[in-house]
């Protein structure tokens, strides 16, 4: 199997670009105009979760479960066909 | 390398992606129905795609020397009026005759909703009627986590025989739920969302190397049909030896496809 080393010898600088494609994407929200939507803040909540993951969770798990919906019961019907890629919870109003 | 392509929408590609995956080892490949992109106005719409899944596409791969097999269903996505549904699902039983037809597929959940869970349980029992396997899609995103429980559940409620159940798409969060559980689990190799190749094999590398396939699922949406043999190329990077590649992308799902009466290669 591989070392640590010849993990980051395979992966280190995809890895160091794409972190600095969130840096990027995360300073373009910022400059723009207008309003962030949900997925703003959910993206935030990931990126501590993954700095974060709870005991016996990996980075990764800990990623796609701050994204995720965690609500157990079925909708009773669905309004959109597609995914957003993080959980809007429900307006309490 | 020799591999088996257990997950492609091969109505969406064209004849050169059979001729290119072909070139690299493809000897098999089996095509679920899905959602064409549009919801279809007509049962005799889902009549048509069944003669494209059984007759059409089986012709279009033998020229490659693949083999073509199908699962017949109709997708969560169009499963929401329940009785559409159903009027769909009656055509079914006379498809199952054809000799291309692995089982029940791919059925699941895509919002999570009470119609499309009574109608994935409808299915279930479609499956167990008729003795077949099932092959299921698991929601996308955020909507993963819920529907994979809510569907472990349901087969759970169904007593089905775990063996012969591979729940697909699967990703780091959901992966160990359904193998802990005694199912099979399909992983899907797509560029902008579920798994990458680096990722797949860490899911490999954790949750372990048995009940587990790789596919493409390659579709009319960015998705690439070289993907589990590119795959297969990362493992080796990562030193995985040629047995174990071929274990993941050629046995694996041999081995679960083998308990389809209809396949064989």
């Amino acid at each position: 199997m591989p070392t640590k080393k010849d993990i980051q010898d395979l992966y280190f600088m995809d890895s160091r670009f794409k972190l600095l494609e969130i840096a990027s994407f995360l300073d373009r929200v910022e400059r723009h105009d207008g309003e962030a939507d949900f997925r703003h803040e959910a993206f935030m909540k990931a990126l501590m979760a993954m700095q974060n993951p709870p005991e016996g969770t990996s980075r990764a798990q800990a990623v796609h479960l701050a994204f995720s919906d965690h609500s157990t019961q079925p909708a009773e019907s669905a309004t959109i066909q597609f995914a957003f890629g993080a959980h809007q919870e429900e307006d309490p109003s | 390398m020799r591999y088996i392509e257990p997950h492609a929408h091969m109505v969406s590609r064209t004849t050169a992606d059979y001729e290119k995956i072909a070139q690299v080892g493809c000897e098999a490949l089996c095509e679920p129905a899905f959602w064409a992109g549009y919801d279809r106005a007509s049962a005799q719409g889902f009549y048509d795609y069944y003669r494209q899944l059984t007759e059409y596409e089986p012709a279009r791969a033998a020229k490659f020397g693949i083999k073509h097999f199908c699962w017949l269903c109709i997708n969560p996505k169009e499963a929401e009026d329940p009785v559409f549904a159903r009027e769909v699902m009656s055509l079914i039983p006379d498809f199952i005759k054809k000799p291309n037809v692995l089982g029940i597929g791919e059925i699941g959940l895509n919002k999570n909703t009470r119609n499309e869970l009574a109608i994935f349980e409808e299915h279930v029992d479609l499956a167990k009627k008729f003795n077949l396997p099932i092959l299921i899609h698991t929601p996308h995103l955020e909507d993963k986590l819920k529907g994979t429980r809510l569907i472990l559940d349901a087969l759970n409620n169904a007593d089905v025989d775990r063996d012969r159940v591979i729940i697909d798409h699967v990703e780091e969060h959901t992966a160990p739920l359904v193998l802990d559980q005694g199912y099979w689990a399909g992983m899907t190799l797509y560029p902008e969302s579920k798994c990458s190749p680096a990722r797949a094999i860490d899911i490999l590398e954790t949750f372990g190397m048995e009940r587990i396939w790789m596919n493409s699922a390659c579709d009319w949406g960015i998705s690439d049909p070289l993907a589990v043999i590119k795959c297969a190329l990362e493992m080796k990077k990562r030193k995985h030896s040629s047995e174990v590649v071929d274990q993941v992308i050629f046995d694996n799902p041999k081995a679960f496809l083998s308990q389809c009466p209809n396949f064989s290669l």
